[in-house]
């Protein structure tokens, strides 16, 4: 498991590789959660075209994400999502809070625009 | 005719939940099913073996059992046992969104994702003895090539 951060503007850009569950939960969490204390970051984008398995661990700490953006005004997203994950997705509900875009590109216009 | 049964003990680490789903995912893999069936499998059995780690164990030590069983050519059944803690109130625990530790970010979807990606879904639980869970998937795309 691996994550990768990129700002763009007041977008955090971040790509999660490999497994998200219980035991690398907390420290996806925390390597977010370190760039949201600060003002620049306002929007997040989370990329999951590399993320091959997502349990119900991952729907907490996306929600946990959430909550903290919209609390900043800010949106969160995501795109990319492979079939097991859209499906965690789409069982939990997160898509009635959180909307998914098919690229990058896409979802960094959605933000740009509102 | 492929009938087998399979056996593991681990410690409740939160890596062996990573390896409990590969494995049963890797056993299930002998009837040839979906590559989105065993990704049902091991949604699974990542919810129970997590399930067993944070609420039967509360992180503490204890031993976690897996239990499978495949019969009649597309029949996959997961027992996953603790001896922890158990759970107070059985029904409580299976509603969408409620969990009993909303400051560790649970979601509360763990048994609703149970329900939802195996067929049948069955919990025997006794408080300070632990939990049992059982599963029960068919594999639809094995029947719909005979």
């Amino acid at each position: 498991m691996e994550i990768t951060l990129k700002k763009r503007k007041n977008t955090l850009l971040v790509n999660v590789f490999g497994e998200l569950d219980h035991h690398n939960a907390d420290y996806i969490r925390d390597k977010i959660d370190e760039r949201l204390k600060t003002n620049a970051v306002k929007h997040v984008i989370l990329d999951f075209s590399k993320l091959d398995f997502m349990d119900s661990s991952g729907v907490g700490m996306i929600l946990g994400r959430y909550k903290k953006i919209k609390a900043k005004h800010g949106k969160l997203v995501v795109a990319n999502l492979t079939p097991q994950v859209r499906r965690v997705f789409e069982i939990s509900g997160l898509f009635n809070i959180i909307k998914e875009f098919k690229s990058i590109k896409e979802a960094f216009d959605y933000i740009e625009e509102v | 005719m492929v009938n087998n049964t399979m056996k593991l003990t681990f410690p409740s680490k939160s890596q062996n939940e990573a390896f409990a789903r590969i494995v049963v995912a890797a056993f299930a893999s002998q009837l040839d099913p979906s590559i989105e069936e065993l990704a049902d499998v091991k949604t699974a059995v990542s919810e129970a073996v997590t399930n067993a780690i944070i609420h039967g164990y509360e992180n503490t030590k204890g031993d976690i059992v897996i239990e499978a069983k495949l019969k009649d050519n597309n029949i996959l059944e997961v027992i996953v046992k603790d001896f922890g803690k158990g759970i107070e109130d059985i029904e409580k625990a299976k509603e969408p969104l409620f969990t009993t530790k909303p400051e560790l970010e649970r979601s509360g979807m763990g048994f609703t994702i149970m329900e939802n990606f195996m067929d049948s879904l069955s919990i025997d639980s006794y408080p300070g003895k632990g939990t049992t869970i059982r599963m029960v998937k068919a594999f639809k795309s094995l029947k719909d090539q005979e």
